[in-house]
């Protein structure tokens, strides 16, 4: 393709290529502080395309490819390239990931312990997980964790965290600007703005953390704790994750071994202050 | 040299995979991607050296197809246990017949749906019993239903609703209507039991439909995967039977794929290196078409050479319906774009 670069999170190498020059230059500026091995092949091809040539200029709109596509996916605006960008890397590993059971949570650790937070889009999982690894956490991802079939481990994923709506605030204002990507205003998803996550979660991407805690948050309504049954728990897992029937066997017993070995609750939490109070009291007792 | 030249090179064994560039893997493993055939690759080189990245890669795409194929077999027991109680026998086609008995080709082969053949006179019985046993119709328009129910070789595709996964019952191998009509009967009264008790083509059929699926009936789309399993099964068969190439001879004269069967097995020997026996190896200038659309495939995974697939796609339709009926057909489906 005419402008390509590749990108390592976590364990995955991407290559991603466009017909166009801005989605790869937002992409590089975004992830110039990862490590960067050129020559290490791909894991996961993405393809920012044009459908037709002319559509390179004329309403220029971004279709999203590579190894796995979407049939009749949207097209995004050349503007919003970014976003198609993220997508396209979401939906490769999502879709192509076999070497570990992929959970569709958050995670932040601290002392080599991992705590999981698993909802569907709105819950605040990547709010809360942003939030926390800008206060003493290590940031593990805010959209994929990654659990190891072998060793059990949580594995991490820490892409740009997309900050969405309200959260773009909350957060911006505790970050230095540098860290923070351009603002995509109203996509699809709503306004949109990347936290580049701390040196250190990044330079730590590699270091794998054994869960101590999955949580299931709900943002809004009183603040309220439910301890989670191991079934519940893994049912709910098992809904969150886009590779566990793939996986056969392994996805069973990596995904009965993590409910069967780590604490479960649901939370609700009315703001970020008082999820973060909640967390950290679930947090005390599970490693205590 | 195209990324689809250089997989196929590393499949055939002209290339060793140590020579490759660190450049070159991306395009490999797009192009095989592309082609659904990562894991045939994996298992290809599974004693070969490659970079540690590209070996890590190909251990998941080794794990994730024999968890596949554990899951497209269990999915034949379904069907058996839907359809055995009513009487009704049915053979495996494709990807799931060629991991019930055990080819070589089967190794790390994407299958996708669950293929199965069973007689004319029982396909209506095997709809009803499959429909009783928690399949459904994909939801599809009037047109569409009508199309395959009165033209095409196999019923509309069925979905089992819990375990989401498809099943195509045919009654014969190739659409009703196209201008090749093989010997249907004969395939399922001359299948043979795989080793764990389902029915499968025997060896000749086996690759006369294989052949048949791969040049006579679409565009060649993905067509790298279906040739290695041609490949594969005639040199498989070809061993064990001195004289596979003269029955795979006959039974194509039989079912009208003559010609069919001759193309694949040339291509194969200049795709795959296959050695053909006196007769067989002679050299057909519409070959080269064929080759050119099989290896246009860049490395980003993408299709090359739009009018050749034009081409092959408009010879699709015209191979399997008469003119009249095709005019209306592509009327039909351009209306509803």
């Amino acid at each position: 393709m005419r402008y390509a670069t590749r990108i390592a999170v976590g364990p995955v190498q991407f290559r991603i290529g466009s017909d166009w020059r801005a989605p790869i230059a937002a992409l590089e500026r975004l992830y110039a502080g990862y490590p960067r091995d050129d020559a290490r092949a791909a894991d996961a091809t993405v393809r920012l395309f044009a459908a037709r040539p002319w559509r390179r200029w004329l309403r220029p709109s971004v279709h999203i490819g590579g190894d796995f596509t979407v049939p009749d996916a949207l097209p995004l605006p050349l503007s919003m390239g970014l976003l198609a960008a993220e997508m396209g890397m979401n939906l490769q590993v999502a879709l192509g990931w076999r070497r570990h059971l992929l959970l569709h949570a958050s995670a932040v650790a601290r002392d080599g312990r991992a705590l999981v937070m698993s909802g569907e889009s709105g819950s605040g999982k990547s709010t809360l997980a942003a939030l926390l690894g800008e206060e003493g956490w290590r940031l593990m991802g805010d959209e994929f964790t990654l659990v190891d079939p072998v060793s059990g481990d949580a594995l991490a994923f820490p892409r740009a965290v997309s900050l969405k709506n309200a959260a773009i605030g909350e957060v911006a204002e505790r970050v230095a600007p540098g860290r923070l990507g351009p603002l995509l205003a109203r996509t699809p998803k709503g306004d949109i703005r990347h936290l580049i996550p701390r040196a250190e979660a990044i330079a730590a991407m590699h270091e794998p953390a054994r869960p101590a805690l999955i949580l299931f948050p709900r943002f809004g309504g009183e603040a309220a704790v439910e301890p989670m049954g191991e079934g519940e728990a893994f049912v709910r897992l098992t809904e969150a994750s886009t590779n566990y029937v793939a996986l056969g066997e392994a996805g069973f017993a990596t995904l009965a071994r993590l409910v069967r070995e780590t604490p479960a609750f649901a939370v609700s939490y009315p703001d970020s202050a008082s999820g973060r109070a909640l967390v950290e009291g679930l947090w005390a007792e599970a490693v205590r | 040299m195209s990324a689809a030249h250089t997989l196929v090179d590393l499949l055939a064994g002209r290339r060793d995979a140590a020579t490759l560039g660190r450049g070159e893997w991306d395009g490999v493993i797009s192009a095989a991607r592309a082609e659904a055939m990562l894991a045939t690759l994996a298992h290809r080189l599974a004693d070969a050296t490659v970079p540690p990245a590209v070996a890590a890669l190909f251990a998941d795409q080794r794990a994730a197809a024999a968890t596949a194929r554990q899951q497209a077999l269990w999915e034949a027991e379904m069907a058996r246990r839907a359809l055995a109680p009513r009487g009704i026998e049915f053979v495996l086609l494709k990807g799931t017949a060629y991991a019930a008995a055990g080819l070589s080709c089967s190794e790390g082969r994407q299958i996708g749906d669950l293929d199965i053949l069973v007689i004319a006179p029982d396909v209506r019985r095997a709809e009803n019993a499959l429909l009783n046993a928690g399949w459904e119709w994909v939801k599809s328009d009037p047109y569409d239903d009508h199309y395959y129910r009165e033209y095409m070789h196999e019923l509309p595709p069925l979905i089992h609703k819990t375990r989401d996964r498809m099943i195509d019952v045919h009654h014969t191998i190739l659409p009703r209507t196209h201008r090749i009509t093989p010997d249907a009967l004969a395939m399922v009264s001359d299948a043979v039991r795989s080793h764990d008790g389902f029915a499968v083509l025997s060896s000749a059929d086996m690759a006369c439909h294989c052949a048949a699926h791969l040049i006579a009936d679409g565009d060649l789309q993905g067509g790298l995967r279906n040739l290695w399993d041609f490949h594969c099964l005639t040199r498989d068969f070809a061993a064990a039977d001195a004289h596979f190439w003269g029955k795979l001879d006959g039974r194509a004269e039989l079912h009208g794929l003559r010609a069919t069967v001759h193309r694949a097995a040339r291509l194969a020997r200049d795709i795959y290196g296959a050695e053909l026996p006196p007769g067989w190896d002679r050299h057909v200038t519409g070959d080269g078409w064929f080759r050119r659309r099989l290896l246009a495939r860049d490395d980003w995974g993408r299709s090359r050479n739009w009018l050749l697939q034009q081409a092959f796609y408009l010879r699709s339709h015209w191979l399997r319906m008469p003119p009249a009926m095709l005019a209306r057909h592509l009327w039909t489906k351009w209306r509803k774009r």
